[in-house]
Formats: structure tokens, sequence, C-alpha cells
């Protein structure tokens, strides 16, 4: 069955659980161990894989010298180009769910297109062994010159930015370029961030064992249905064969999205040897092997009249790429949705430079994209002498301006009014460096933060056991957001059993289909799917209860609702457990999926926040430190709002690291440089200041009956451009290269 | 997987003479750079000799004002010690600005003093490193360098020295106790950190078995004390410059200084021309300035580290404030 959200709207879901702040149902499991990681799990007779890389950013691997590595202890096996398993490549589609983040198979031919690629896997009976000969694997190489690891390096500086614009990527209203000639005031500004890395906590890994022809693959992914779906074209096998087991994931951050090569050829290895494989990468090859926040340069153009009213914005992106995989961050994706004005034109270009593919990174596209837009429009304040918040007020958008359709919920000006007054923005002086503590300058700055609201469809499974427990089943994932929490929260609302009586499976690609935990979609698209499948469970248990000779026979079924575990009809209640009991069942299970309706062609669905931050500059130590943040949020419901405002939190976090600190640097010769945990600086616990989190409470019951919009991504867009903005207010230098560091405000 | 012998020692002489080619053999006390090292491919002892149940873990006044610290002492100790702490707050606020607690509580003050660059090209085999293998050439050159060196620089090797504690001693003045197969000498702690110059795998001046057993602090000078680490982040970053500043006032001047840098120099760095142009000179801002002009002003910029200079400037101009700030207070 599918429920077609608008049709459940007259029961929209108020209530006792969600909504409240609940911890983590996992968290006892996490923090005494008894969590499965995929790396934690162990198979009798396995072994273990190490990947090698290259040495080299751009040229043909020549041959291998394997003899020292093959005959040193515990070696079974090295597989590269010329004895791998002959495979197909995934069609790589979103839509058939089987993308992966690097199409090119591994060792399919011997080109080297990016220093840490791989060129070779070891198999040995130990981790140690397959490290230490991975470690003997020597490579011959010819070698290209002119690896490009730096688009910066080939932009001129003015005019049209470098690359090839993406088909579907230039959309423009109005007549933008004829409007920022007319304008009275007009800005033209050049933005950029450095690549970012995932730094997940939890390496990606893969555990891979073949029974017969069925192949299981126990992976830290945040889609275990995209992998599996992937495995069945590469492996030229049927889905139900194959299964991806991911039960807990220690975050992703979208680079657990789509899979990886490593676990290609753990499976390879595993049905060659006919042995489970295990592989975990080490911290470098997650710098250089899983993708990674693309480099993006940014142009910005507006047009404004003196009150500050905008009249034209061109928002040009570009991001890196890769010849292994393209991927396209549409950096300027969401500025036609952000302020009210006619004559919008964005475009988005791709440059191929030689690392491994770019992919979603936390907020994809519109992290970078706020960065550039609300940057430009506290220079535009600066220009017009105006208040940076006034100025967004005055182009706050009463509809979605892209599409002219109405927003299904926005609450932004209550979001730009409480965090200003959260944060004191009144005590602002305008002037740069008129605020001092000592032998520190004190800057403020804001920036409005967004992202879209998706909804996709899922299905899950409910089941009434016999012990009055209920299973809720769907193939999605955790990725450490408390997906589980809110799913027990969910269900326990809808039957009255309580939270502790939830047995919540996800993470399990032979569950019903779920989605992806990514885009921020996965709360608005897997409690739907719940509900539609406690509705249908609800149907079977009606009709056992009002059979002939059952307790409830004859009574209307349209009037037997659940709470507290028991069929209520007007004053009369039967226990699940009871009635389940009478027919000797141990379980009355059904699944269902739900989906966006009509809906989604009548209003537009976005979530909108606010960010005000201080900064601290002490110029004479070229110091400079984030000291307070207030984010006011408006996602509509927050399901837990305790895990919702974790991921506000986090997301400020990031934003704070793409903001001072965040850069993977390669150098000439297309050499990852501070590929570990040390030299990429990353924010640590004494860099992030007191952070006040409002979220807001406006149910949004046109994307579900739950009126959650979903939260990961929001808390991190518009915070770099906040403490860009803050930086200025403090110092008068205008950074527009993420990240500030001490040697650009140096020379600013 | 590198396989190595692992010997334990319970005493000095045993572990002197286990040590037969420094190249080979390796003592090894907290581990916190030497495994890595190991792990990495970087450092390729056979042997360990494993030093840690040496009786070298006190730390006692010496009858002439000295302070003696044995080998094994950690940071968290040494930093933590009420006469660190009373007579040598420059060196104990160095070792805090280090690492962090759980690296503290297993590094050792000998193993600091032997600490090895961070630079990554050292750290990886792959890449050409003058430094780890002679002659194969300094990727660092050419290649990116922000963390590196502006002051001992060669043409063979701009690698930084990584330790905070290492400035605090240079700072106090303190002496290097080894023992060795021809018995017990001392090494000045300004003299045992080498130049790279054309030689930059030679980082000390060890002999093969010798082995550190202790460090003496020279006596507690008179004078407020600072050490500033300035960095990207807050916390558990290695210095991009720092300053360990002793100030001694005479009225409103200089009466003695001691300064010593980190983060911008290929060994720990005594700045004795600075000291010397502050003695006699009034405890002002412009004198601070004119001495930081003196300790930079031999500093090369390479592509991407220009910036330490001014960097370096300003961590001395606030040591040096915060230091004469503390003299003044201890005076009141």
């Amino acid at each position: 069955m599918t429920t077609e959200s608008g049709k459940i709207r007259e029961q929209d879901v108020r209530g006792q659980h969600t909504g409240m702040q609940k911890p983590r149902i996992d968290g006892t499991l996490k923090l005494t161990g008894g969590a499965d990681y995929a790396v934690d799990r162990n198979l009798p007779n396995q072994t273990y894989g190490y990947p090698v890389t290259s040495t080299i950013a751009r040229g043909r691997l020549k041959s291998l010298e394997l003899d020292e590595a093959l005959a040193m202890p515990g070696v079974l096996d090295i597989f590269h180009h010329d004895n791998f398993d002959s495979l197909s490549r995934s069609p790589n589609s979103f839509a058939e769910q089987n993308l992966t983040s690097e199409p090119r198979l591994p060792f399919e031919d011997n080109e080297i297109a990016y220093h840490g690629q791989y060129i070779a896997f070891v198999v040995a009976d130990t981790f140690n062994h397959a490290r230490a000969a991975a470690m003997k694997v020597t490579a011959n190489y010819e070698r290209d010159d002119g690896a490009i690891t730096d688009i910066k390096a080939l932009d001129s500086g003015e005019g049209e930015l470098p690359g090839e614009v993406q088909e579907g990527d230039a959309s423009s209203r109005g007549d933008p370029d004829s409007t920022l000639e007319a304008a009275s005031v007009k800005l033209d500004q050049r933005y950029s961030i450095a690549q970012e890395c995932h730094a997940v906590m939890e390496m990606h890994a893969s555990l891979a064992n073949w029974e017969g022809d069925a192949l299981t693959i126990y992976e830290s992914s945040q889609g275990v249905v995209f992998q599996r779906n992937a495995l069945s074209k590469i492996f030229a096998m049927p889905p139900e064969k194959v299964t991806v087991i991911s039960h807990f994931i220690g975050s992703g951050f979208g680079s657990k999205l789509f899979m990886w090569p490593h676990a290609i050829m753990t499976a390879v290895a595993s049905r060659r040897l006919g042995r489970p494989v295990k592989t975990m990468l080490p911290r470098s090859q997650e710098f250089t092997a899983t993708g990674y926040r693309p480099t993006s340069l940014q142009r910005v153009r507006l047009g404004a009249d003196d009150s500050g009213k905008l009249l034209s914005i061109h928002h040009d992106g570009c991001n890196e790429s890769s010849p292994t995989g393209k991927h396209d961050d549409t950096v300027s994706g969401s500025t036609p949705k952000m302020y009210a004005c006619d004559h919008v034109a964005v475009t988005n270009r791709l440059v191929t430079v030689n690392k491994c593919p770019p992919c979603p990174m936390r907020a994809p596209g519109e992290a970078s994209g706020s960065f550039a837009l609300e940057t430009a429009l506290d220079e535009l304040a600066v220009q017009l002498d105006m208040d940076p918040l006034e100025l967004r007020k005055k182009n706050f958008a009463e509809t979605d301006p892209a599409d002219g359709l109405p927003w299904s919920s926005n609450h932004l000006i209550e979001c730009w009014d409480s965090a200003a007054k959260r944060f004191g923005w009144d005590k602002r002086q305008s002037t740069p460096g008129a605020m001092r503590d000592g032998d520190e300058l004190i800057g403020y700055g804001m920036a409005t933060q967004s992202w879209e609201a998706m909804r996709l469809s899922s299905s899950a499974r409910v089941g009434f056991r016999a012990d009055g427990s209920l299973l809720v089943a769907c193939g999605t994932q955790d990725i450490g957001t408390g997906t589980y929490t809110i799913v027990a929260q969910t269900a326990s609302e809808l039957t009255g059993i309580p939270i502790e009586m939830i047995d919540v499976q996800l993470g399990d690609s032979s569950l019903p289909t779920g989605p992806l935990s990514g885009g921020s979609f996965a709360t608005a698209t897997v409690l739907p799917a719940v509900a539609a499948a406690v509705k249908e469970a609800l149907g079977q248990l009606t009709e056992l209860a009002t059979a002939e000779g059952a307790p409830f026979a004859g009574v209307e079924t349209d009037t037997i609702g659940l709470e507290n575990g028991e069929l209520v009809s007007g004053h009369r209640r039967l226990a699940v457990t009871e009635l389940l009991a009478h027919n000797r069942l141990g379980l009355v299970d059904a699944e269902a999926s739900a989906g966006p309706g009509d809906e989604q062609g009548q209003y537009s669905f976005r979530s909108f926040g606010a960010v005000f931050v201080e900064v601290r500059w002490d110029p004479e130590i070229s110091r400079l430190r984030l000291a307070r943040v207030v984010s006011t949020i408006d996602i509509g419901r927050a399901i837990n709002p305790l895990t919702a405002r974790n991921q506000v939190e986090g997301g400020i976090v990031m934003g704070l690291g793409m903001g001072l600190f965040e850069q993977a640097e390669f150098d000439h010769s297309g050499y990852p440089y501070n590929a570990n945990l040390a030299d990429y600086i990353l924010p640590v616990n004494a860099d992030i200041p007191e952070i006040d989190v409002e979220l807001l409470d406006y149910p949004d019951y046109r994307l579900n009956e739950f009126g959650a919009r979903g939260v990961g991504e929001i808390g991190l867009t518009g915070v770099a451009a906040a403490i860009s903005n803050a930086v200025y207010n403090a110092t008068g230098k205008r950074i527009r290269d993420m990240p500030i560091s001490i040697e650009k405000m140096l020379t600013a | 997987m590198r396989q190595f012998e692992l010997e334990s020692v319970e005493k000095v002489d045993q572990a002197v003479a286990s040590q037969r080619d420094q190249r080979r053999d390796a003592f090894v006390a907290g581990g916190t750079t030497l495994l890595d090292l190991v792990k990495l491919d970087v450092m390729t002892p056979e042997r360990m000799v494993d030093v840690t149940h040496l009786p070298l873990k006190r730390i006692e006044k010496l009858d002439d004002g000295r302070l003696k610290v044995g080998a094994l002492v950690t940071n968290n100790e040494l930093a933590h010690h009420e006469l660190v702490k009373r007579d040598y707050a420059v060196l104990s606020e160095a070792l805090l600005a280090g690492a962090s607690t759980g690296l503290r509580n297993l590094a050792t003050t000998a193993g600091n003093v032997m600490q090895r660059t961070r630079c990554p090209y050292y750290r990886d085999p792959a890449m050409p490193c003058n430094r780890r293998e002679p002659g194969s050439g300094c990727a660092a050159l050419d290649g990116i360098n922000r963390n590196h060196a502006v002051l001992g620089t060669s043409n063979r090797c701009i690698a930084t020295h990584p330790s905070d504690m290492c400035v605090g001693m240079v700072a106090v003045g303190a002496t290097i106790v080894v023992e060795g197969p021809q018995g017990s000498r001392e090494i000045p702690f300004e003299d045992y950190h080498l130049l790279p110059g054309d030689t930059p795998e030679k980082e000390h001046d060890l002999k093969d078995g010798e082995l550190i057993t202790h460090v003496i602090l020279d006596a507690p000078r008179a004078g407020g004390q600072h050490y500033l680490k300035l960095r990207d982040r807050a916390s558990y970053e290695f210095a991009l410059a720092s300053c360990a500043a002793i100030v001694e006032l005479d009225g409103d001047s200089v009466a003695s200084a001691r300064l010593a840098l980190g983060g911008v120099a290929t060994k720990p760095w005594r700045a004795e021309a600075a000291e010397k142009a502050l003695i006699g000179q009034p405890a002002t801002r412009e004198n601070f300035e004119r001495a930081a002009e003196v300790a930079l002003a031999d500093a090369v910029a390479y592509s991407h580290n220009g910036y330490k200079i001014t960097l370096g400037k300003q961590a001395i101009v606030r040591a040096l404030r915060d230091a004469t700030a503390r003299t003044t207070a201890t005076a009141a």
C-alpha cells in the first residue's frame, strides 16, 4: 500500500513521544562496545586486505614488483590489473539506486589519475601481515608532468570562472544582465573554499563473505540498498544474492553514501580465496580515496537599489571533479530560492583535477554556495551602509522566488529576529574594529541558513509479537544521527507500546527498501513508511479481532484504534498480546510503503535558519578565535530535539572548520601533503565555543504527517559566511577565501 | 610486519652495553615518536631496548640549586612538579602547550629531547628527504613548506624541530647528561641538537651506546617567565611560532633576558643576540619590537612560510610583555 501523505493529514501525529527529548536507544550498546560496526565483526577463517596506492598523481603504471611482498609471512595473494576479475561497471544511476562514487572499477586499466589510486590489493592472514607486505610492493611508473590539483591556479581572477558549464547547471529568470548593468549599487566578487575531507571517526571498512553464489558484505555505509544494487550490477548477479549490512556507522558526512572501490576489491578477493576478507582503510587513504568536498571557486554579482532591494543576482560556481568520476557540487543551486529578486542567473562548472572523485559532504553545494552568497550580501550591506540583517529582511521571499510556489511553512523572519535577540545583535557596532576587549578586537557577523526539505519513498515492516514487543524494520541506516531512536519513538507513538519494547532493525539491505542516510531526508521519508506499516498491521489485527467468535466480533472495523498496545473501540479494549495468544500466533506483521504525493507540486519545501557569531582577533599575535554562536533553526517538528540539537551543533562545528581551519593540501606534484588528522587541521574541543541552538517548533504537516523536515545539514550552512563577516566587522579585513588562515589575515 | 627484537634492561650500564649501533638499535621509552615512525617505515630499528625500567624517574634539587630531571620523568610529571611550576614556569607552560594529556602521560623527558620533525615529507618514505635518506633531496624546498623553518635552514633541509619542551629548556638553560661506553659526559642543551647543514640526517651529538640519563636545569633565574605558542587552532597542533621568555628587571630596565624560539627554526632556538639587545634597555614595547627584529634578522622565507617571520616576531613581543608583567607582579 502506498499512503499519499496528503490523505493522512487529518491524523497529524503530535504526541507523547515524537517531539520529546529521548536519549539514544542504542547509547548503551555504543558505550559498552556492543554496537557491531563493520570492522568489529569477525568471521571464521577470516583474512585481511590492504590496498597499495599510487605514489604519483598522473601517468601510467608500467609494472609492479611483487616478489618480495608475496614472500612475506602470511601473504595469501596480491590482486592487481593483470590478475583481477573481469567485472562490469554499475550503470551508476541515482534513480535506479545503484550509484557508486567512482564508476571506474579497481585496476580497470593502468592509467594513474591521482596520487593514492589503488594499484594493488594485498591479502594476508593478519592485518599487520597484509599491511607490511603492501609496503613492500614497489611500482614502476611512467610519470606525466602537469598534474593539476589546484583549480585556483587556473583562475584568471576576473571575468568567467574556469571549467565547463554542466548540462542542467545553468538557470536564469528575468533579465539579470541588463538589470545589473542599470543597478545603482553593484558588487562583483570572487570567493573560494579549499578542499575539505570528511575525516569521519569510523574509517571505511568492508568485510566480504561468499556462501556459494551469495555475497554478504559488512560495510560502513550510508546506503545499504544502493551498495547492494551496485554490487549486483558489478558482479552480474541477482540483487537478492547480495546482502549489505551496516548496523552502526561512526559518521559518514556523505563519504559513505555511494560505494567506493575498496568494497569491490574486498569482494573479489573473498571470492577468489574462498575466505572472508576484511579491509579497513588506513587514515591516510581516507584523505585520498574516499571523496571530499571539492575546492570551489565562486563569483557573485549583485545589483541593488539604494534602499537595499536586490535587483539582480548572478552566482557562478565551479568545483573540481575527477578523471575517474564526475561530481557536480552545484554550489549555486539554491541561490535562486533564497531571496526575493526578479532577475537571477546561476551556473556551475567543473574542472577535472588529479584527485579521486569528490562526493557529497554535509550540506553539499549549499554549504559552499551559502558562504559566497551570504558574504556578498554582507559586502553589499557595507556598501549601502546598512545593517546586514535589515538587508536580508528587506529581501525576504514571501513565496519561493524560483517557482512562485507558496512555502509549505516558512519562519525565517522569526529565526532572524529570535537569533538576533538571543545574540544581542543590537549591541553591534558597524564600524570595523570599534568593539574591543583588552588585546582583542571583537566582531559580530551573521548569515541566513537553509536546506531543501526533501522526501523520498520508503518501505518499512512492522510486526506485533506475542511477547508484546514490536518489530520495526527498514533498509535505511542510522549514521549516528539517532535514526534508531526516532523510529522507536514514532512506533511507540503510533502503537502505545513502550519504547523499551520496540525492536528497531536498520542497516540491512534485505529489509524493506529504505532511503540513503543523506540529504536530511531520512526522517521525512522513513517515518511515514513506518506509519503506513503500522496501519497495515493494524488492519490485520483488526481482521483477527473481529473474526467470528473473536473478542471484537461484530465491532465496526473503522472504529478500532491502537492505544497502549491494545486494540480499542469505544470503551472496549483488547491487548494485542491476548489476541495473538488467542490465535496461537507469534507475529502479525505487515510491510508498507509511503512516498511524496501531490503536495510536491503545490508547495516549496525548505528549512531556514539564522546564525550569528562573535569572533575575537588579537592582532598583535594574529590569533583568531570563534567566541560565541547562536543559531535559530526552523526544521518543522524535531522528532527528538535532543538529537536534532546535536545535529545542528555538529554542523556548526563543521562550519567552523570550513571557516577557519580545514584545507586538504596537495603540492605541485599532486602529493597529498596533510593526509592525516594531525596535519589536516580540524576544530578540536578547545576551539568550540558556547553554541546556543534554538529549534523553532512549527510542524510542517504539508511534507508529512509528523511535520518533520530533517536536520542533518542546515546547521553547517551560513556558518563560514557568518565567521568571515564577523572577521570583517572586527578588523575591516574581507577574507573571501576559506579557510581564514593566519597568513591570509596577515596579508589582507 | 617489521620484525624487531625487544630487550628489556634494568640498569643503565646494561642499556649502554646493549646498544651497538644507534641506526639499528633504538632505545624506547614512551614510544610516542619512535613507534609511530616505525609503523610508517621511517625508522627501521632491528632491535629495541626498552628502558622504561631504568631508575631514571626522579626529580631532585641539587646542592648547587640546579634541578636534576631523570630521563624517564614524563612530560606531565615534569610540568606539574611543584618546583618546576615555581622556578621554571616557562618550562611548565611549554610542556602543557604540547600534545595532549594522554600523550604527555607517556612521553618522557629524554624522549622529547629526541623527538623527530613533523615534516610530512620526512614521514613518508615514498618522498625524497635528506634527513631520512641522505642524498635523496628535499621535497619541502619546492613543495609545501608552510610549517617549515625560517631560521637555521640549509639547502638540504628546512624541517622545524617540533618540541615545545626543548624551547622551554633552552630558555631556562640546561645540561644533558649522557652515559656511554666511555662513561658519562655532559652536553650543554643548546649544543645538543645540530643544525641540518650538509648532514641533516645527523640530528644530535649522541655516540653509539650513549643514553640520555638526565637533563639538569640551571639554577632558577630571576625574573618573570612566559611561554607563548601560536598555532592555527587552540590545541593539539605543533607551534607555527612560539617563544619562551624570561625577563629580569632592574627598575624599568631589563637586567637580564632569556629568549628561545620554537616552530620557526630547525632546532630549539636561542635568540641570544636579541637577549643582548634588551639588556640595559627600558622594558618598552619599542625595545621588545627591536629585539624581535634582531631575533629574526637572519630569517629566510620559503614559498609558503614567510608569515612565520612576522608571527615569530609577534610571539617574541607578546611573550616579553607578559613575562615582564609577571616580573612586576612578583616585585609588587
